[in-house]
């Protein structure tokens, strides 16, 4: 049994760890791969003003003047980014896929072909034959700068990577092409440092489930050591040395942490293969990172996952072999499992507590940054842990006190007894309901807020993308003429207070003055916008360029807006700037929009002119369900994750408690005996350790109750402000309260139905054996 | 001389064990009786089945075959929980060791029992530990007393449920001599006191001699 504990508890620990890690190193692959595919880091570039590109002619220029400098080219074909290149002028280093690989030109540029992975290829639609490279990022597919300019049908250029090595005597870039800039490498924005912050909250959560696992393997290896107390006495008694006994135990700890964590490890690929696709959508989602959606067996996260379990356990072994160590020769081999805590050990616990919600409660108030948020989040965590025996003591003292019966009062006593055995299985599952709590207020304050969210922004009954410039034209025109209120979608990338942001013109109405709910706002915010005099940002913009109502922000050169307010933007992680038409259209006057929203009572008859009347392909027009149920559906895969790694939690703290329970149940059969002897009958003793499981688990509920809740505010006004630059206000949810609790309860039982069954069914022998012989 | 009531009768009890090579015989067709008041000493070398005797007239276990007769009840053919009542009610053992309930308070272990069979007296059960040397110890757990007060615990706890019928399992076999010697003369005194039967299993001549009578089992027979 206890085997079956350690190695089962370590292979769950192992695998929800390096499942996690897995994950993320497949996802930091994933960026290396597009990094090294596009060439950002690495090498200077050449880049247009924001939302241009390069025209032939400035290359050409450059060159001639000394530049070397190589021309890139990129766009969206059908979801799928393409990426131009010259293989003959790019710089050393920067070669993708096959062509680095082989040094192959001639396969490279001829017959004009597209390289991929699997994955992307199969997603691309062109003409030219496109060959399988595994090494080329996802979402990517690379090509000869002709070929891929001539799939896109343009002829300009993206960017110009710089060489490292450049003529002494060449003329600068501002005497050349004024209108381009250079940029630094390492000034573009790197996938890896962006989405951090997500890996970051999953390798916490990989942590918490190691940690609970880990409760599993010290609790069994304390209770093995106690159970061989004995045999180590004998042995030193009959005069095998200390120091080779503790080397055996050593060897065995180390053999059972390999295999159980080999085991774990492939439980973790298992459940990586299987999260790693909504992992790839969330990305996608939240930062617009493309991730492989196929699983590779990296050392990396292996590797690490074996290493932290065999450390795990030893250090859990650790403690019981200094135990073991330091024990005198002759003394009692008695198991203690039982014996109270002692008055000392409580208060250093106490201490610690303390030390750790005293430091949670420093971070919350002087905290910075996500390190801080995720320190704070683990001294509460662990202090509060650390707390739960310590209050529930006087509750059951409490409880045995005011308890009628003989029973009753046995009952009490006896669980108040139970707890030192049982107080690392109880921590796990405080931890484990702690974070669903916690997890689940988040997600649930998130979802009312981004639904709410989706109502505001989501206004217009329909959503129409034109196919041209022409037909852009054609339906503002037609559909103004219909009475339809038509909201243009103007927008163009930019740089903003140094930051990458998106700028927006709207056309500033009834539908932006009713509909848009501003975290923070002057009172005539949109008179001023429409006046062209303010501007309206986002949160995380925000945030991160640390402004906020009434301070300046740079919308362009020369131009900088007081902003008038700040609007909440969830999911998006970049930052957006909204101007009023007017302005946009001075800023760029060579963007034309190409989306509109559409404002009507009669979205039917609406959608029935734009593709009758005005041939716009019916697959161009989105209404606002379709839309709301497409983010809606997003935002649910996006934390399919989150959801699954809470259920493995808790089951994991589910095995704890039964694994404490079978393992604490041999030594209970001596606690037992006597009350058995005195007239209590098996089966009755049977239901009351159920019962004792039930009040366990509704004591842990209560108490996690205010700590998950505590853990849900540290999410949402600390981890999601640095991890995401929104703030999201908390909602509660009763209901999901006591569900949850349930389930735990639920957990319990079924954790204590067993050693209760096995211990109905305890022959009247075996507890008689108690009063005859020294177990 | 008016004859005392049987509160205890066991008739051609059998049983036997499971062993490696098939069922061990333990008692062979025990034929056995005692009054109210009477002490009977139960004898014999290790594995003559004396201790199986002793928890088949408890009702902490059943006999394959013979009948047993505890205060007018007839344990053969009971459910446990019916055994278990009589046991609460009935019947009180004192072991060698392990006998406390390790969670509860000294007064609540000793009151245990009688307040289970709903019969607790606390005038009396003061008394008992005053007789006994307890009343110090009443809020201390058991595991903070010696084995001598441990096995006192157990006797007051044994007394002050009122049984009919008391059964000791080498109740001093842990003991130094002196201290045997002090509990088991509180024992007895206590036992005179109630009226009620004891069965005491015991290696020792000197403690059987102290008993109204003796009963020597061998290899599973009453010699």
């Amino acid at each position: 049994m206890q085997l079956f504990a350690f190695l089962t508890g370590l292979a769950l620990a192992t695998a929800l760890w390096s499942g996690v890690q897995a994950i993320n190193a497949e996802a930091r692959a994933s960026y290396d791969a597009a990094a090294a595919t596009l060439g950002e880091g690495q090498f200077d570039q050449i880049a247009p003003r924001v939302g241009d590109t390069i025209a032939q002619a400035d290359y050409l220029s450059l060159r001639r003047q000394g530049w070397l400098v190589s021309p890139i080219i990129e766009g969206d074909l059908g979801g799928v980014r393409l990426l131009g290149f010259d293989p003959l002028s790019s710089p050393a280093g920067f070669g993708v896929g096959q062509v680095a690989g082989t040094g192959d030109l001639g396969a490279f540029l001829n017959p004009g072909q597209l390289f991929a992975n699997a994955e992307t290829a199969a997603q691309l639609v062109v003409s030219v034959p496109v060959v399988i490279d595994p090494t080329i990022a996802p979402g990517i597919a690379v090509g000869d700068i002709g070929v891929v300019q001539r799939l896109l049908g343009r002829s300009d250029i993206s960017r110009l990577l710089v060489q490292s090595d450049q003529p002494m005597q060449r003329p600068e870039l501002s005497d050349v092409a004024p209108h381009l800039r250079l940029q630094a490498a390492g000034q573009t924005a790197d996938m890896g440092e962006l989405t951090d912050s997500f890996h970051l909250n999953l390798t916490a959560f990989g942590l918490l489930s190691f940690a609970v696992g880990l409760f599993i393997v010290y609790s069994t290896i304390g209770l093995a050591f106690e159970q061989r107390r004995g045999m180590v006495r004998t042995l030193r008694a009959l005069g095998v040395p200390l120091s080779r006994l503790i080397s055996l135990m050593v060897a065995e700890v180390l053999l059972l942490a390999f295999v159980g964590a080999s085991i774990g490890i492939v439980l973790g690929y298992a459940i990586a293969a299987l999260l790693l696709p909504d992992v790839a959508m969330t990305l996608r989602g939240l930062y617009g990172a493309e991730v492989a959606g196929t699983l590779q067996f990296r050392f990396s996260w292996w590797g690490s996952g074996l290493a932290i379990a065999v450390i795990g356990a030893v250090a859990a072994a650790g403690i019981r072999l200094l135990q073991i160590a330091r024990m005198p020769l002759l003394a009692s081999a008695r198991p203690r499992a039982w014996a109270m805590t002692s008055v000392r050990a409580q208060r250093v616990q106490a201490i610690c507590a303390g030390i750790l919600l005293g430091g949670a409660c420093v971070l919350a108030l002087a905290g910075q940054g996500l390190t801080a948020g995720f320190a704070l989040l683990g001294c509460f965590l662990v202090g509060a842990a650390l707390l739960l025996p310590l209050l529930v003591r006087p509750v059951l003292t409490l409880a045995e006190r005011v308890a009628k019966g003989p029973v009753a009062r046995w009952f009490w006593a006896d669980t108040r007894q139970q707890l030192p055995g049982l107080s690392l299985a109880l921590m796990a599952l405080l931890l484990a309901i702690s974070a669903n709590i916690g997890v689940a207020t988040m997600v649930s304050s998130f979802r009312l807020t981004f639904v709410a969210f989706l109502d505001q922004r989501l206004a217009p009954e329909l959503y129409v993308e034109a196919a041209d410039e022409a037909q852009a034209y054609a339906i503002e025109d037609g559909m103004m003429a219909q009475g339809v209120t038509v909201l243009p979608l103007l927008t163009v990338e930019t740089e903003v207070a140094d930051l990458p942001a998106r700028l927006f013109g709207v056309r500033v109405g009834p539908t932006y003055r009713e509909n848009w709910k501003f975290l923070d706002a002057v009172p005539d915010a949109w008179d001023q916008v429409n006046a062209g005099q303010a501007a309206v940002t986002n949160e995380q913009l925000a945030r991160r360029a640390n402004l906020w109502v009434g301070d300046d922000i740079d919308i362009a050169p020369g131009l900088s807006l007081p902003i008038a307010a700040i609007v909440a933007d969830y999911g998006n992680p970049r930052g957006q700037v909204v101007v009023s038409e007017a302005l946009f259209r001075d800023l760029h006057p060579d963007v034309t929009p190409r989306q509109f929203g559409l404002r009507t009572d009669d979205p039917v008859a609406a959608r029935h002119v734009l593709t009758s009347d005005l041939g716009v392909d019916d697959g161009a027009i989105t209404d606002q369900a379709a839309l709301k149920a497409f983010s809606l559906q997003v935002f649910e895969r996006t934390f399919t994750v989150t959801a699954a790694l809470n259920v493995l939690t808790m089951a994991v703290a589910g095995f704890a408690m039964l694994m404490s329970l079978l393992t604490l149940a041999d030594l209970r059969v001596p606690q037992l005996a006597p009350v058995w002897a005195l007239g209590l009958t098996r089966r009755r003793i049977g239901r009351l350790e159920l019962l004792r499981a039930v009040v366990f688990a509704v004591v842990v509920c209560l108490f996690a109750l205010p700590v998950g809740l505590g853990l849900a505010w540290v999410l949402l006004a600390i981890i999601n402000v640095e991890a995401f630059g929104w703030r999201l206000p908390m909602f509660l949810f009763p209901l999901d309260y006591a569900r949850l609790g349930l389930y735990a309860m639920l957990a319990a039982v079924a954790a204590a139905v067993w050693p209760a069954v096995r211990l109905m069914r305890t022959p009247p022998s075996a507890l008689l054996k108690v009063f005859a012989h020294e177990r | 001389m008016k004859t005392k009531a049987q509160i205890l009768h066991l008739s051609g009890v059998e049983k036997s064990f499971d062993g490696a090579d098939g069922p061990v015989p333990i008692l062979r067709g025990v034929d056995l009786s005692l009054a109210a008041g009477e002490t009977l000493a139960l004898t014999g070398e290790s594995g003559s089945g004396k201790s199986t005797l002793l928890h088949i007239a408890g009702g902490l276990e059943m006999a394959d075959a013979g009948a047993v007769h505890v205060a007018g009840h007839d344990l053969t053919g009971m459910s446990d929980t019916q055994r278990a009542a009589v046991r609460c009610t009935e019947v009180a053992v004192v072991f060698q060791q392990f006998n406390l309930i390790p969670s509860l308070t000294v007064a609540d272990n000793i009151s245990f029992q009688a307040r289970l069979a709903g019969r607790v007296d606390g005038e009396f059960v003061a008394d008992l530990a005053r007789k006994l040397g307890l009343t110090e110890q009443m809020r201390k757990y058991p595991e903070a007393l010696s084995g001598g007060q441990q096995q006192r615990v157990a006797i007051a706890r044994a007394i002050a449920a009122r049984p009919k019928v008391l059964l000791a399992d080498e109740p001093t076999g842990n003991l130094d001599e002196s201290t045997a010697a002090d509990v088991l003369g509180q024992l007895l005194a206590l036992v005179a006191e109630t009226g009620a039967g004891l069965m005491l299993v015991t290696h020792s001549p000197a403690i059987a001699a102290r008993m109204d009578r003796q009963l020597h089992l061998s290899k599973g027979r009453v010699a």
